[in-house]
C-alpha cells in the first residue's frame, strides 16, 4: 500500500486554509463569493504561467484573502506588512530551537 | 501540452519544494526563517487575532479536522452503502445532500452534493474548472493535481487522455461525462461495484473504494482473490 499523500504539503497552506474557512464560518464572507474572487485570481495568475496545485495555488489563495481582508478593513495592507516585518525580525533574532515571539511593542 | 507530470497522482503532492526562501544553513544561529507567503499568513493571523476576529485554537481545530478526521474514508462509506443497499442508492441519487447529512457528512460551506453513478454506458469524472470546488465532507482536501491548471483545463477538453494518464482505459462505447463543480454544487462519483464482491460486507467494500474512483480518475480496487 502506498503512503498517503499529505493533506497539506506545507504548514502555511493548512494555516491559510483554516483561516479562510474560519472567517467564512464566522460570516465574514459567503463561500460562493470567496470562490468567485479566488477563481479570478487563479485565472489572472494562470495567464503568466501554468499553475501547479501546490504553492502556486495557495499563493493565489493568499493574494485573494489579503485583498478581501484589506477591502473590508479587517487587515489593511500596511498593517499586515508591518506585522510581517515584525515576525521576520523575531525569527532572525531568536536562537535556533527557541520559540519565536513578537515583543510586546510588536504584538 | 506536455504536462504529464501533473497527472502522476503518486508524485503530485510529493514534488520537491525547492523554490522557497528557506534557509537550510546549519551554521546559522537564528531560527529557520519561514518563506515569504508563510510570513504573510502569519501576519494576517496575528492582525486578525489582535482584533478579536480570529481564535487561533479554532484554526488548529479546523486543521486537525481536515488533516485527521475528514477524508476519502467518508465517501467510501457512502459508496459501499450505495453498492449494498438499493433503497439507499435510490435515495442517494434523488437527494445526496440530505442522505449524506444523515450519515453525519454535511458541507460546512452550505454546498449541495450530487451523486453521479457510473454505468456500463457512462463514466463520470469531476473537475472544478474555475478553482477547486470539491466535496470536502466526503473526500477531504483535494489532491494537488486536482487543483493544478493542467487538470482543470484538460479534464473538460480531453477527458479520455486525462483518464489514460491516470491509467484508466474505458471501453470505447462508454461515454465520459465531466461534471464541473461550483461553490454551491459538488459531485461524488459512485464507481461501479467490482466483479467478485458478492457477499462482501459494507466495511470490506469500502476498503476497495479509492479517492480517485470517487473523483472519476480511477477505478475501485479489485477484491483480493
Amino acid at each position: 500500500m502506498q503512503a498517503p499523500e499529505p493533506v497539506f504539503s506545507e504548514p502555511w497552506h493548512a494555516q491559510l486554509f483554516a483561516l479562510t474557512v474560519y472567517l467564512n464560518e464566522e460570516g465574514h464572507f459567503a463561500w460562493p463569493d470567496w470562490a468567485a474572487r479566488f477563481a479570478q485570481t487563479l485565472k489572472r495568475h494562470g495567464f503568466a504561467k501554468e499553475l501547479d496545485g501546490g504553492d502556486d495555488y495557495f499563493n493565489a489563495w493568499l493574494e485573494t484573502l489579503e485583498a478581501v481582508l484589506a477591502e473590508r478593513g479587517a487587515a489593511g495592507a500596511e498593517e499586515a506588512e508591518q506585522v510581517k516585518a515584525a515576525w521576520e525580525a523575531a525569527y532572525l533574532r531568536t536562537p535556533h530551537g527557541q520559540p519565536v515571539h513578537l515583543t510586546s511593542s510588536e504584538g | 501540452m506536455g504536462l504529464d507530470i501533473a497527472f502522476q497522482p503518486r508524485n503530485a503532492c510529493a514534488m520537491p519544494h525547492d523554490h522557497h526562501d528557506h534557509d537550510h544553513d546549519a551554521d546559522h544561529p537564528h531560527s529557520h526563517l519561514p518563506s515569504d507567503p508563510a510570513l504573510r499568513v502569519k501576519a494576517l493571523e496575528t492582525v486578525l487575532t489582535r482584533k478579536g476576529l480570529v481564535d487561533p485554537a479554532a484554526l488548529d481545530e479546523i486543521i486537525d479536522t481536515y488533516q485527521n478526521r475528514i477524508g476519502p474514508k467518508n465517501g467510501a462509506q457512502v459508496v459501499a452503502r450505495a453498492w449494498s443497499d438499493p433503497e439507499f442508492n435510490r435515495a442517494l441519487m434523488h437527494d445526496a445532500t440530505a442522505v449524506v447529512a444523515e450519515m453525519g457528512f454535511y458541507g460546512r460551506q452550505g454546498e449541495h452534493i450530487t451523486a453521479v453513478e457510473n454505468t456500463p454506458e457512462t463514466h463520470n469524472m469531476v473537475v472544478c474548472t474555475l478553482c477547486s470546488c470539491y466535496p470536502w465532507p466526503l473526500l477531504g482536501i483535494p489532491p494537488g493535481w486536482y487543483k493544478s491548471d493542467a487538470y482543470r483545463a484538460r479534464a473538460v477538453r480531453e477527458p479520455r487522455a486525462v483518464l489514460a494518464d491516470f491509467g484508466v482505459s474505458l471501453p470505447p462505447d462508454t461515454a465520459v461525462r465531466v461534471w464541473d463543480s461550483t461553490a454551491e454544487m459538488r459531485y461524488l462519483v459512485i464507481p461501479r461495484r467490482p466483479e467478485g464482491t458478492e457477499g462482501m460486507d459494507a466495511e470490506a467494500l469500502a476498503a476497495l473504494v479509492t479517492r480517485d474512483s470517487m473523483i472519476g480518475t480511477g477505478l475501485p480496487k479489485e477484491p483480493a482473490t
